[in-house]
């Protein structure tokens, strides 16, 4: 019986196109567009203007506080402007934009590819790096990852889990990784490890990536301390309350963190980076970025520097299809829809997804059934068809005392609703007001 | 009569009496005692419970204003002037008279003049929209379109126009209760001041980007040229954000302005039509006059 | 690229399940049942089965297009499977206009004063069932014997239910052992061979329907499990107590419409609770009124009135009984 999460739970259909597509160089783009503001937490600050010179890892933008992250060049080159640019948030938001000049890096990055195993830094300077590269959550949630290592007095972790997951349908950049920077992803586990100091970390991955169940099986008796756990394909396994559930059966408590069960829990990307940061001194600047959908000629895993222009990564997969729909940021459950072709990839983009034309658009709505299909879906334990209709009526405190703030936006209620209702539109609204409500009350 | 149908009798309204003496003297007892002048000032507001005071209802209302000693900042949109001197009689306190205000929609951006670059197929709500993205347009500021303002009218004041995708305000239902100017996400109804004859001039725009990106969004945005802030004689024009902001306090409506802005993005509402100048600016105005000939049934407007 | 982008919220994926699919899933789940009547019953049942499902369509898409002025919905099936459901629901012998009159009551009523589709508290073809019942108590009564397409229509030789016969035995102060000669075998009843609706008698059509709706998900077990279970419980404690004076669970399992509302009355989505716990009281309460009106009431049927008391406490059990919310309680594993 293979492991997993109890409540809820879709299942979308896989689609997973690019599964079998070794991850490749992007080519270098013209010009990068970096948002200061690519993280959850304050928008960094900028610390190059119009005409400085920059080499590939240069800090470009300093953290503002303690829950921010420094942003480094992607590209060697000239600072243009620092302006508003259209990006995956749907507004322009400010950018710095750098035409590039050949591919000069910073020298005090460890180009060489050969593995570095021994780990010569202290737990307290480890976080401290960490912080210094710039490194956030990669799975697409880009929480600055130094905050999440910094466990605050009286909680005690005994456990670290890494999400191997990749629950959402037709992005592999994660399965490339594990395969193909297996023993580089496992130190930077070992290196969390120390950070965090505990002595033991699961990675989960869902049971349709045999092949890197396989590969970290194999590998993982040279690492004491990591353990590898296949668990059921269900969508939302990747969910971090799912996946703590799944593997070490605790539930965090609604309201709180994965500390308060003693857990923590890492993306594989975000291991990798580690990985690269301490033991190669390379900053975060780029990512692996899935491309696919149903009729791309050539979906793809790139790797691909931070700024690069959405529109690059579609050429180098062969191209727009002639019944392009919808261009997606992320997966089909969670990712957010483009409005542009122009945007860049940030430092949560795990993937671009092309849908066509006939899936772009939505079920026809009609009036809610009660079949009560969504209650059973969400992993939470919600009622979305009830949050959607408080939200509409606009009732926030009992929508804050039916736990609308315990929603993770899965998707799986809307996803399965028969009248196709937008159930998921409305609770982000509500979720929207009544956080407003209990920030003001705050303070 | 049988003896069952008059035990009956009897029984039940010894019953009925009894109870009646019960409730009476637990009425007395238990009875809240509330200002008297509370109900008589209720009744004198019109009964929309529509919140526009500030107030939960018309009763919250009454309440503080029979609590306040200065009712001078108490102002029912509704009811306006004539309702408040009343109810200032009924307390025997003072009021101004109030500028009676109206609801208006500071964007012109229908599809003639912006250009719709992708199809939005959410949900039909405009906080939905605008916490997603930019909305169908390069306009990032603009009306989305989708209503939000017109569903939470209690008045039947404002309408969403076929043609144009944008709301209309009808003046004369409008009672500036301010439910509209929360309802938009973007910020795009403000009250200004209703004027005689229903005149307004004012910006019809929100867009802070810079000229240039404002301009190749929709033709009738404001770039921020100040030229309108140069022309005015009263200083009643403020620029900021690349935005111009007429100010209704300070504006005498001399329509200078109008003429100045090289987009047409300032618009002049219920007054009579200019002998012919340029051919461009004249275009939009007149469009704006004849549409708001069709909901005036006043006839202030009328053709020399 | 010459068409515009699609922008909207995520999801952007969908199941392909729609109200239309699911409602028409419940209409060929109850074809075995339909089959088997027309077997037993003939002629009477193809016309009211017409008569009912055309009469409930007809009348909403009148109410919808020009009292309500709306666009009329009747292509999602709701409307077709109300009709069937008030079919099955009297006797094969009832008159054209008795039905169209249960029909008018169960859609306009029942259905469209409350708003429609997903609106009702009650759910329309029990409600149109019971209007019948009571108004038209002679008609509503009278069972024909089956035999076949030489039963007739309202003309048909009419005998009791073997509720009916259970019931009156009972009362008169019979023992169970000797009424059991009257009635059908448990056997008969199984396949359908007994006097009743044509939702009543084929314990075994039903049956198959219910597989049928499981495999494609339409219904969860939790409703009609609790309902069977809680019948078969209480009657087995009456039945062990005194055998004579109440006859065994498999026979009230198998006679009048326990099945029939278990399945596919009960399971209605829009009048169902919403969560498993809900579920499972509204069931055992469905259980318990039924035996109740059945035992010591004075209807020999109880389950429609069951059905439509719990109807009205779904809203309460609605609040009262939520789904167990993810970290309610916090396990150390």
């Amino acid at each position: 019986m293979l492991k997993t999460f109890t409540k809820g739970g879709v299942h979308p259909a896989e689609s997973k196109y690019s599964a079998d597509s070794p991850i490749e160089k992007l080519p270098l783009p013209k010009t990068v567009s970096i948002p200061i503001a690519q993280h959850i937490g304050a928008p960094s600050k900028p610390l190059v203007k119009k005409g400085d010179k920059v080499k590939v890892g240069d800090v470009i933008a300093e953290s503002a506080g303690f829950v921010s992250a420094n942003i480094h060049s992607s590209v060697s080159g000239t600072v243009t402007k620092i302006d508003n640019v259209l990006d995956s948030t749907g507004y322009r938001k400010p950018c710095i934009i750098i035409d590039v000049e050949e591919d000069e890096w910073n020298k005090d990055i460890d180009r060489s590819t050969d593995l570095k195993k021994e780990i010569s830094l202290m737990d307290k300077e480890i976080i401290q790096r960490i912080n210094q590269a710039g490194i956030v959550g990669l799975g697409g949630a880009t929480f600055p990852s130094h905050v999440k290592l910094s466990v605050p007095e009286g909680k005690k972790i005994d456990v670290l889990i890494i999400n191997g997951v990749e629950c959402e349908p037709y992005l592999t950049s994660d399965h490339r990784l594990m395969l193909e920077k297996a023993e580089e992803m496992l130190v930077g586990i070992q290196i969390l490890m120390k950070a965090l100091s505990v002595n033991r970390a699961i990675i989960g991955i869902e049971n349709n990536k045999q092949d890197a169940l396989e590969h970290l099986a194999g590998l993982i008796k040279n690492y004491p301390g990591i353990e590898v756990q296949a668990l059921k394909v269900k969508y939302p396994q990747g969910g971090e309350k799912q996946l703590i559930k799944a593997l070490i059966n605790r539930e965090v408590p609604s309201g709180g963190l994965p500390l308060d069960v003693g857990a923590v829990v890492h993306n594989v990307g975000t291991a990798y980076a580690v990985y690269e940061a301490i033991q190669k001194n390379k900053p975060l600047f780029e990512r692996v970025v899935t491309v696919t959908g149903q009729s791309v000629k050539k979906p793809s895993n790139f790797m691909v520097r931070i700024g690069t222009p959405v529109a690059d990564l579609i050429e180098a997969a062969g191209g727009l299809p002639e019944d392009a729909g919808k261009v997606i940021n992320g997966g089909p459950m969670m990712g957010k829809a483009l409005n542009s072709l122009d945007v860049p990839v940030i430092k949560g983009t795990s993937g671009i997804l092309i849908l066509p034309e006939k899936m772009a658009a939505r079920k026809p709505e009609s009036n809610c059934i009660r079949c009560a299909k969504c209650v059973s879906v969400c992993p939470q334990g919600l009622e979305p068809y009830l949050l959607n209709k408080l939200t509409q009526l606009e009732k926030n405190d009992i929508l804050e005392k039916d736990g609308v703030m315990d929603c993770i936006e899965c998707g799986s209620c809307a996803f399965t609703c028969p009248a196709g209702l937008p159930l998921l539109d409305y609770i982000r609204l509500g979720k929207s007001r009544v956080s407003r409500i209990i920030r003001s009350r705050k303070q | 009569m049988s003896t069952t149908i008059l035990f009956t009798i009897i029984s039940l309204s010894a019953i009925g009496a009894g109870a009646a003496i019960i409730l009476y003297f637990v009425a007395q007892k238990f009875k809240v005692y509330e200002d008297p002048r509370i109900d008589q000032v209720e009744e004198a507001l019109p009964a929309a419970n529509c919140g526009g005071c500030g107030y939960p209802g018309c009763r919250g209302f009454a309440e503080a204003l029979v609590k306040a000693d200065d009712i001078s900042d108490l102002y029912c949109p509704v009811g306006g002037n004539e309702t408040m001197a009343t109810v200032a009689k009924i307390l025997g306190k003072e009021v101004e008279a109030k500028e009676p205000l109206v609801a208006v929609v500071r964007c012109s951006g229908s599809p003639e003049h912006r250009k719709q670059v992708n199809e939005y197929d959410g949900a039909s709500s405009c906080a939905i929209s605008s916490a997603l993205y930019a909305g169908e347009t390069n306009c990032q500021y603009g009306c989305l379109g989708l209503g939000d303002c017109v569903d939470v009218c209690d008045f039947d004041a404002i309408y969403m126009d076929e043609e144009t995708g944008l709301p209309v305000v009808i003046d004369d239902n409008c009672t500036a209760c301010g439910a509209c100017v929360k309802a938009c996400p973007n910020d795009i109804i403000e009250l200004r001041k209703k004027n005689k004859k229903d005149r307004k001039i004012y910006v019809s725009c929100v867009n802070q980007d810079k000229g240039g990106i404002a301009r190749k969004a929709c033709k009738v945005a404001c770039i921020g040229c100040g030229k309108c802030v140069k022309i005015c004689p009263f200083d009643a024009i403020t620029m900021e954000n690349f935005l111009a902001y007429i100010d209704p306090n300070k504006c005498k409506l001399c329509r200078k302005c109008v003429t100045e802005c090289p987009t047409g993005a300032i618009l002049e509402i219920n007054f009579p039509p200019r002998k012919v100048k340029e051919e461009k600016k004249d275009a939009s105005k007149e469009k704006k006059t004849e549409v708001s000939d069709k909901k005036e049934n006043d006839s202030s407007t009328q053709n020399k | 690229m010459n068409k515009l982008l699609t922008v909207s919220p995520s999801p952007h994926v969908y199941e392909d399940t729609t109200v239309k699919r699911l409602m028409f899933d419940v209409i060929i789940a109850l074809l075995p049942a339909l089959a088997f009547s027309i077997y037993f019953f003939g002629m009477g049942a193809i016309y009211v089965t017409l008569t009912a499902v055309v009469s409930c369509v007809a009348f909403e898409w009148l109410i919808q297009k020009y009292l309500l002025k709306q666009e009329p919905s009747v292509s999602d099936g709701s409307a077709i499977l109300t009709g069937l459901l008030l079919a099955f629901n009297v006797p094969t012998n009832l008159p054209v206009w008795i039905i169209i009159i249960g029909s008018l009551v169960a859609i306009g009523i029942g259905k469209m004063s409350f708003g429609g589709l997903g609106n009702n508290p009650f759910n329309p073809a029990l409600v149109g069932r019971v209007f019948l019942l009571i108004s038209f108590p002679v008609q509503m009564t009278s069972w024909p014997v089956p035999n076949g397409f030489n039963t007739g229509y309202t003309d048909a030789v009419t005998g009791a239910t073997p509720l009916g016969v259970m019931k009156e035995g009972i009362d008169k102060g019979d023992a169970v052992s000797d009424i059991m000669s009257q009635v059908p075998s448990h056997m008969e009843m199984f396949y359908g061979h007994m006097g009743g609706s044509m939702g009543e008698i084929a314990a075994l059509a039903l049956l198959i329907g219910f597989a049928y709706l499981l495999i494609r998900k339409v219904i969860t077990w939790h409703i009609p499990v609790s309902i069977i279970a809680t019948i078969t419980v209480f009657t087995g404690i009456l039945w062990l107590v005194n055998p004579e004076s109440i006859a065994d669970p498999l026979f009230h399992l198998l006679t009048g419409g326990v099945l029939l509302g278990a399945i596919y009355m009960a399971t209605d989505y829009v009048t169902s609770p919403m969560s498993v716990k809900g579920m499972w009281v509204y069931g055992i309460g469905i259980g318990v009124i039924t035996v109740l009106i059945r035992v010591f009431g004075a209807y020999p049927e109880g389950v429609s009135f069951a059905i439509l008391i719990m109807n009205a406490f779904v809203p309460l059990i609605n609040i009262y009984l939520k789904p167990k919310r993810f970290g309610e309680e916090v396990n150390n594993g």
